[in-house]
This record gives structure tokens, sequence and C-alpha cells, in this order.
């Protein structure tokens, strides 16, 4: 628009006035977005500097070696062995990832392969709705609707709070994520290995699983890598339909304590501040952290690998 | 490697393929076309039976005055949702006013400004990571930062600690969707502004910014409703639950929607939990709403470029 204005009145005019205010109007701005760009750097480091105070904190008090060994975890004696929550936390994504990896997978199949383009544009968006459900929702219908189901039907033993219909929903909660990153690795599959299969007689359900999976697979690896990370993330619904019991070796029909619902609990208990309880929970999420940073680290490389290869 | 694995299988495998007869391959085919159609009704089945659900248990508590009501713990089938209501809508207000400006301008820097270098690169590694960062790490990081060190600014467990931890948290998806959107832009446009003598930010502010505008808008509806139905960061910087007045200034303590949803669930009684399925049919009603909106301005959008 200024543009514009400056136009009309006397070229030579206009580009002196305002060529030494320009410079340094455009000088301050780009400090501006620099900053703001420069501002993930701080949260990152944010992140570890609170994460590693509080827990070295937590490590004067609790030796390492019981906290990452012992399977004792009952905060109010003095036992701080981590791994039952571990197990908790690991027990849910399993079931996650068994739900998550078919349907997300054969999902993205379909979307890229097999779906009509009109019904395509309806599930994508469906699919991202999924995505936007908050995740007490899920824990509410986990623990109202899953659990009695189960109860009712399949196993009579099952107890209220429990793994089994945690991760199950949990899964449905990673599917959007398993298959539109899958779907964006099958994509990028080019067409004429598609082309080059059918040439060869193969069926379309042959290309699919023997041609494109395979050639996708990278892509599809990192999708189930970043859907065990966010699984491993959650917290309202292992919070809410899988219990605040740590529980080592549980059956999934029992109920157990996630790392990330530890956090949750003792926080909404009123934790004081400098107590070994209150530092434990940047313990368990200095864990968590590490634990997530990996595998996040980990999809990001199987994603520059396929990028890399078309 | 992948891809001669890939090869050497298929050659050992193809012989025993065609093998099997036509027709038999075909019936596969035919059952696998049904698996991957099934496998994609999975999630819409699930948000379906899921809707239904809270509809049942909610239609009791679903009222007016539901909307309009303080939750009460005497009386609690005349309780509302009315304080958390308001501090959702606090929360999402200030949220967009702080994530908004700073998403925008980390988008443009990355997009438009930075160079190859080794920081930019470590910058855009870093929001790819922090994008998977779990959401209970936000609310860590907002207790040690807002509540603790930044207590005199932001008054401790306040609303605005509570806009600032979900900015944080939801910044990598907006820088994401806005980066996106600036690069789908020709570069065109960008040249064309140069040659009539415009500068770089005049070029931005007046050509690319609103070009980029729908792409971005729809990232940033997503994020924010994300971000307003987010329960465990704000738990963790000391969201109220239960509190007697509304939230009238960014320092006041509040409430917010997922939260009093999650402190119905867990108390035994009944009828709470039907207060806790008509909380959900609101949230879910709003965020429906806000993401068919984000999701149809995208399509929109799309179709136009």
């Amino acid at each position: 628009m200024s543009i514009r204005v400056e136009g009309t009145r006397s070229e030579a005019e206009a580009w002196k006035r305002n060529s030494r205010g320009r410079e340094a109007r455009e000088r301050v701005i780009k400090f501006f977005l620099t900053a703001c760009a420069y501002l993930s750097i701080f949260t990152t480091v944010g992140i570890v500097l609170v994460l590693f105070e509080e827990t070295s904190r937590f490590f004067l008090k609790v030796s390492p070696v019981e906290f990452l060994t012992s399977t004792q975890w009952a905060p109010p004696q003095g036992e701080f062995g981590v791994l039952p929550l571990v197990y908790g936390t690991l027990m849910a994504t399993v079931i996650a990832i068994a739900v998550a990896l078919p349907v997300g997978l054969l999902t993205a199949i379909y979307l890229s392969e097999y779906a009509p383009v009109r019904l395509r544009q309806w599930l994508k968006p469906a699919l991202e709705i999924l995505a936007g459900v908050p995740t007490v929702v899920y824990g509410y219908f986990a623990l109202t609707f899953i659990t009695p189901f189960f109860r009712d039907n399949l196993f009579s033993g099952i107890q209220s709070f429990n793994a089994v219909s945690a991760g199950l929903i949990m899964g449905v909660m990673i599917i959007p994520t398993v298959a539109s990153v899958s779907e964006d690795a099958i994509y990028a599959v080019p067409l004429s290995l598609r082309e080059g299969a059918y040439a060869l007689g193969a069926t379309k359900r042959e290309t699919a699983t023997k041609v494109v999976v395979p050639a996708a697979l990278s892509g599809i690896v990192a999708a189930v890598i970043l859907g065990i990370s966010r699984a491993i993330g959650e917290t309202m619904i292992v919070t809410i339909a899988m219990g605040a019991q740590a529980n080592w070796l549980g059956s999934p029909l029992e109920g157990m304590q996630a790392m990330t619902a530890y956090i949750v609990q003792v926080v909404g208990g009123e934790t004081p501040r400098g107590s070994v309880t209150y530092e434990s929970i940047f313990a368990v999420g200095s864990t968590l952290f590490l634990m997530t940073l990996a595998l996040n680290l980990a999809s990001y490389w199987f994603v520059r690998r396929y990028r890399e290869t078309y | 490697m992948t891809r001669s694995n890939t090869k050497t299988s298929r050659q050992e495998g193809s012989g025993q393929d065609f093998k099997e007869s036509v027709s038999n391959r075909y019936r596969l085919d035919r059952a696998f076309t049904w698996l991957v159609t099934g496998a994609s009704l999975v999630g819409v089945v699930v948000l379906a039976l899921l809707l239904i659900d809270v509809v049942k248990d909610g239609s009791s508590m679903l009222s007016l005055e539901f909307l309009t009501s303080f939750p009460s713990q005497v009386f609690p089938e005349n309780g509302g949702i009315y304080p958390a209501l308001i501090g959702s809508l606090w929360l999402l207000g200030l949220t967009g006013l702080i994530s908004v400006p700073l998403g925008l301008g980390a988008a443009v820097y990355l997009e438009e400004y930075a160079q190859d270098t080794r920081i930019n690169r470590m910058i855009e590694i870093n929001i790819s990571n922090l994008a998977g960062v779990p959401s209970v790490i936000y609310g860590l990081l907002g207790l040690g930062i807002f509540v603790e060190l930044l207590a005199p600014v932001t008054g401790g467990g306040s609303v605005l600690t509570g806009a600032l931890t979900l900015s944080l948290l939801i910044l990598p998806v907006i820088i994401v969707a806005t980066r996106e959107a600036l690069r789908a832009i020709p570069d065109s446009i960008r040249e064309g502004g140069y040659a009539l003598g415009a500068t770089q930010w005049e070029v931005i502010w007046s050509h690319l910014l609103p070009r980029a505008l729908p792409g971005a808008l729809t990232g940033i509806i997503l994020a924010l409703s994300r971000a307003v139905g987010e329960a465990a960061p704000i738990l963790i910087v000391g969201v109220s639950l239960y509190q007697t007045y509304i939230t009238r200034s960014p320092f006041d303590g509040y409430m917010a929607l997922p939260t009093q949803i999650y402190d119905w669930i867990s108390r035994p009684q009944e009828v709470f939990q039907n207060s806790a399925a008509a909380g959900i049919v609101v949230a879910m009603v709003v965020l429906l709403l806000a993401n068919s909106f984000a999701i149809w301005l995208r399509s929109r959008y799309q179709q136009r470029s």
C-alpha cells in the first residue's frame, strides 16, 4: 500500500526521504523476527535447565542407581525406583501401538492407493478432527465405556482402572499421527514403481503391499516411532483410565501408574516445593524427556532418509 | 540398504506369488480392499461411538443453566461450567495474543531472512523436536519458569502463566504451518515487490503475509484448539479445580474446561460423571466447530491457489 502512495510523489524525493528511516526500520524488524526464532532455542534450554536443576537436587537425596534399578515406587515411604512407572508407560504404549500400527498403516494405504478422491477429501479431515479431540475426553470414554464393555463381555476380572482400556483408546488417539506420516511417505513413492509392478502382472494389493509399502518403509518406521513417542508422552488418558498405583509387572487387566500420570497426580496433590516428592516429578520428567527426545531424533532421521531417497 | 533388501525379497517372493492361481489372487485382493476400507473407518466409528456415549450420559445435565452456573459440591445436579468456560476463553485469548505474533515472526525469519547457517539449521531441528516434547514437560517448564522464577511478573499460578505455558507448547505448530504457507508463495511475488523498490519487510507485510494468512490461519486455529483442550500442562502450572469467582484479569486464578471435566471424572458419584459428560459435549461442540472451520478454510484456500 505505502509503495503506491510514494509513487504519486516525485520519485527522487520519495527515495531520499525514506532511505535512511527505512533502513533503520528494516534492521529493527529483522532483529525482532530473529528474536522470535531464537525463542525456540531458549525454550529448549529452559526445559533442560529446569529439569536438570530439580533432578540434580533429587539425586542428592536419592541415588541414581536406586532410581534406575529399584522396582519399588512408593514416594510416601521414600521408595523411588522408577521402573514400575516405566513399566506402566510401556504397557500402555505397546497396547496403543498394537492398535495404531496396523490400523494407521492400513488407513494410509487406503487413503493413498484406494480411496476415491471425494471420499479422501472427507476422510482426511475426519482424521484431523480425531487428532483434535481433547485427551480428557478419550480418558472419559476409556473409563466409562470401554472398561465396562470389557467387564461385561470379555474379561470379567478387569479392574476399574486398567492398562487395556487406556492403551486401546490411546491407540485410537495416535491413529491419525501414524496414518498421516505414513501416507506422506507412501505418497512420495514414485508412480513409476507402481506402474512397473502392474506391468509385471501384479495385482493392486500385491503392488501396495510388496512394492509401495517396502519402498516407503523408512517413512513408515518414522511414523511408528513418532506414534510411540506420542503414546509415551500422553497424559490424561492414562491419568484417568489407568490408575494411580505403581504396579511392577502387573497384568494389562490391572491398574498401573504411568510416568506422566504420576507427574499430574502428584502436582494435583499440592506437594510442597523443596520436598523430595516434588523433586521426584522432575526426575520422572527428565526420564520422560530423554525417552521422547531419543525417539523424536530417530524419527527425524528416518524421515530425512526417505526424503533423500526420492 | 533398504532398497537392495527390497529388491532381493521381491525376487525371491515373485516365483511363489505367481504360482498362486489368478482367481485366488484376486479374491485376496478383494479381501484386502475390504480390510483397508474397514481400517480407515475405525477412527470415524470410535469418534461416533464416543459422541453418542457422551451425549447419552450428559443429556440429563445439559441446559442453559449448565453454561451459566458455578460448579457445586453441595447440589451437584445444579452445578455448571460457567467459571471454567470463562477461564478457557481467557486462556484462548491470551494464548492467541502471545503465540500468534511470536509464531508468525519466527516463521517469517526462518523462511524469508535466515541464511543456511549452522545456527539456523539448529533452530529448525530444534523446532521440530519441540513439537514432539510431551505436554507435561511444558507444564514442568512453566512450573519452573513462570510459576516460580517469574512469580513477581506473572503472579504465580495465574491465567497469564497458563497462557504463557500453552503458548510455548503450540508455537512449533504455528511456526511449521506458517512456514508452509510462506513457502507456497511463488518467488515472482517477492521479485515483483523488490523490482518496485520495496524493502524486504514491505514485501513481507504487504504481499507475503496477506497471501500466507489463510494457510497459516488453519494451523493457528488447530493449534489454539489443541491448547484449549490441553489439561496436563495447566494442571501442573496451577489451574484451580474450584473457585468461587470469575477470572477478571490476567493475574487472577482461573478454571478451565478440560480440567473441570477431569475433576468431575475423578469423583466417584454418578451425578459428577453426568456433569463431566455434559462438559465434554460443550467442549466437543466448540472444538469441532473450530476445527471444521479451520479445515474448511484450508480447502477453500487450496482450491484457489
